[in-house]
């Protein structure tokens, strides 16, 4: 049978007889990654671009159209030791892209004006209180007016088609008042520049701009970069599948291009990447990743398959049906639908700062007004007090209180292996204080190991690990990785359901159920795991036996101590049988578990928690843990999840440990405590300035100074959410 | 004070200079892997071709 791949799905024209094609490449964090894939890729001839983007982690390549199959890039990357994935940005990352662009560039042309505002204002400050003549500060007022219009209808967009929306919807938001304080305080700049006053507040209103749009551009990077993280994770489980495109002939294609009623070809050992029904063949298939059940069942002609199961032994054809026909996924999709929409729309913390803040300096604004009128001042002097109240009151500080440590922890978690899917998960997850773990795949780690490879002797060992390299049953594989075997057994034959078996110096060799071993004497003396799958080892006359499972994560013990030292409630919700359960419970000495719970029992025990005000952090890997993923406050899955699973996560972990976790809370409480504490920074410092506003005696210099030393003041603080403690316990 | 007649364009202008190379950079990609580029600052150059050992 010929395979061929196909990649033609992801390759974009890119102009005069250029093709493009962007990787997701796994596993690219350093400088001389990126010289080495560089490298290695501009050495096949006719590739005219090759470009590693350390920040999204991708790959950019381009060669002479039809010349090169992008295959093969993908293969020398496999050669260079990483693994890539074909990739299609989604048209919501471009639109994200350009907004940054866009942010960018407005921040650009805002401290551009800023600075050369300022280098006119300083002279007008100081004439102030010597000899400038009034013409000479008339000209500066001017100069500074010239720049600062235009710069500010510019750079101030993002705020005034904010503020515009909300009040044609007729709602409020955190850009009214920021695009009110600075039409008024450029206003009333020119009206006093005419009148040849001393003070224009010019300097103040493009300088405000600034410091917010630093904040909201650092707001809107992350936002772009947990998008570009959440593309990358779909490009590594947008899986290929083998599709029959002739009677013997098989395509391997990217499941995008597979349609219901397709033939696709299931090897042992692969994972299914579509939903359909077997049609011919018989195997056993581990849906542990769906159901979170670890015994395999029995899959023959009818039975249906999901995608994300492990095929284990024979050779499946499937018959790929629309999703909805499954009956299972159907049901998790159900649930997973009204969880969603039941999803309250959580109030950050941004949101309810500005809810308040808009009233107050409004009103305080007013009454500057009203006051200074009945306490005998001039209309036009109440005003310009009155303006000068917005200006020193617009939330710098306000705006950057927030994104600055989003970025900042956010860049810290992505250290300690955490990605973020959505913005506002540092906030949730700080709040969390009841976690419910998923058993298999999240306590546990996803590939099988050994359990008692100590009790073989060393030497037997490393030969069933060779022969275990002839066979893609899972079972082997994990014997072969354990062994660290690297050749093949030569002449080794595959017996479909039953093992391996080859002869070597006339003594014959097999690896395999008990009884294709004549091993079965031996398992009553060693089966007491009930989730072990047991493989048995004969060489000649010599038998032995080997326990292989899934194996709790090597830290997990630690993170439960570290997380119980935090006051974290805990308890297991698996799909498992409960003796599977209880064993993992039992070791990692979790007093509250359940097992062979629905997805449906799972988003009742969390509503239950609800009810009683606990915010649940859940922690689940399987298709079946999708639904309770979305209902649950804050959730989080290994890189392993299953793609529905993962795509609902609110952030994401990487690796063998399960460290991440209390790493992750860890880092968003401090997050929070700074973002708390920035606000009240900020507050504070309006609590000082708008007296003095409201006393009228403000000069564009107090502005100015207060406004930077307030935003600097925020931006340092900020800086402390990087310095995550390395220490769980 | 006559003197400002020059130094106020010319300092607009070299601020005005230092904006267009801000938004050149921007649109030819160079903020688009700040992670990368700080590494490639001190990459190592490509090595030389190799040149065949005299015999």
């Amino acid at each position: 049978m010929q395979v061929t791949r196909d990649f033609s799905h992801y390759v974009r024209e890119a102009g005069e007889g250029v093709q493009h094609i962007d990787l997701a490449v796994e596993g690219v964090h350093c400088a001389g990654c990126m010289a080495k894939i560089e490298r290695g890729l501009s050495a096949i001839p006719d590739v005219t671009l090759a470009r590693v983007n350390l920040t999204d982690r991708r790959v950019a390549l381009e060669w002479k159209a039809g010349t090169l199959d992008p295959g093969r890039f993908i293969d020398r990357l496999e050669e260079l030791g990483y693994k890539a994935y074909p990739f299609e940005t989604e048209s919501a990352e471009v639109a994200e892209v350009a907004e940054s662009r866009f942010l960018l560039r407005c921040l650009g042309v805002a401290a551009f004006a800023t600075m050369n505002v300022m280098m006119l204002s300083i002279p007008v400050w100081s004439g102030n209180v010597s000899d400038m003549l009034p013409e000479q500060r008339d000209f500066f007022h001017w100069l500074s007016a010239l720049i600062a219009l235009p710069a500010a209808a510019y750079a101030g967009q993002p705020f005034f088609r904010s503020a515009w929306r909300a009040l044609s919807a007729k709602t409020t938001n955190m850009d009214v008042p920021i695009s009110i304080g600075v039409i008024l305080a450029l206003g009333m700049s020119v009206v006093e520049t005419i009148h040849h006053a001393e003070h224009a507040y010019f300097d103040a209103a493009i300088m405000l701009l600034t410091f917010l749009l630093v904040g909201r551009f650092l707001d809107q990077n992350m936002r772009r970069r947990t998008r570009a993280v959440a593309g990358n994770l779909a490009a590594l489980k947008a899986e290929t599948a083998a599709k029959f495109v002739g009677p013997d002939e098989i395509s391997q294609v990217p499941v995008a291009a597979i349609h219901p009623g397709d033939i696709v070809l299931l090897r042992p050992g692969e994972r299914c990447a579509v939903d359909g029904t077997v049609i011919e063949g018989r195997s056993e298939i581990d849906q542990s990743l769906i159901t979170g059940e670890t015994l395999y069942v029995t899959a023959e002609q009818g039975t249906p398959v999901y995608a994300g199961s492990m095929n284990i032994s024979g050779t499946l054809r499937v018959r790929v049906s629309a999703a909805s026909e499954a009956t299972l996924l159907a049901e998790i999709t159900r649930l997973l639908d009204n969880a969603l929409q039941a999803r309250s729309r959580y109030m950050r913390l941004a949101d309810r700062a500005s809810r308040l803040y808009a009233p107050v300096v409004h009103a305080t604004a007013l009454l500057t007004i009203l006051g200074w009128v009945i306490a005998g001042a001039s209309w036009h002097d109440a005003i310009v007090t009155g303006v000068a109240v917005l200006i020193i009151t617009c939330p710098c500080a306000l705006g950057l209180a927030i994104p600055t440590v989003q970025t900042i922890a956010s860049g810290a978690m992505f250290k300690s292996g955490v990605l973020l899917n959505s913005g506002d998960a540092i906030e949730r997850l700080a709040e969390a204080d009841h976690v419910i773990f998923d058993k298999t795949g999240t306590l546990t780690l996803p590939d099988l190991e050994v359990m008692n490879a100590a009790d073989i002797p060393a030497d037997i060992f490393e030969v069933a690990g060779r022969l275990a390299l002839s066979s893609h049953h899972p079972v082997a594989a994990a014997v072969a990785q354990a062994a660290g075997a690297k050749s093949p057994v030569v002449g080794a034959v595959e017996e479909a359901g039953q093992g391996v078996r080859a002869t070597v110096d006339g003594v014959e060799l097999r690896l395999g159920r008990p009884s294709f071993c004549g091993a079965e004497a031996l398992i009553g003396s060693t089966l007491v795991d009930p989730e072990a799958s047991i493989v048995a080892f004969s060489r000649g006359s010599e038998r032995f036996v080997l326990s292989v499972r899934q194996g709790l994560r090597p830290d997990a013990k630690v993170v439960i101590a570290a997380l119980k030292a935090r006051n974290i409630g805990i308890e297991i919700l698996s799909g498992d049988r409960e003796p599977a359960v209880r064993a993992a419970a039992e070791a990692l000495e979790i007093p509250e578990w359940r097992a062979g719970v629905t997805p449906a029992d799972k988003i009742a025990r969390i509503e239950e928690l609800k009810q009683r005000g606990a915010k649940v952090l859940m922690v689940g890997d399987g298709m079946n843990d999708a639904p309770s993923l979305a209902a649950a406050h804050v959730s989080m899955s290994p890189i392993s999840a299953a793609h529905l699973s993962q795509a609902t996560a609110d952030l994401v972990f990487l690796g063998r440990p399960l460290a991440p976790v209390v790493a992750a809370i860890d880092a968003s409480r401090k997050a929070l405590h700074l973002m708390r504490q920035n606000l009240w920074l900020a507050i504070g410092y309006n609590v000082l300035a708008v007296p003095v506003a409201i006393s009228g005696i403000v000069t564009p210099l107090i502005a100015a100074a207060a406004m930077s030393g307030s935003s600097i003041l925020v931006m340092l603080n900020s800086l402390r959410a990087r310095t995550s403690s390395r220490e769980i316990v | 004070m006559e003197i400002l007649v020059i130094l106020v364009p010319l300092a607009l202008m070299l601020g005005g200079a230092g904006l267009v190379a801000f938004l050149w950079s921007l649109k030819s990609g160079q903020y688009d892997d700040l992670d990368g580029a700080a590494w490639r600052a001190i990459a190592d150059d490509e090595p030389p071709q190799e040149v065949p050992a005299k015999r």
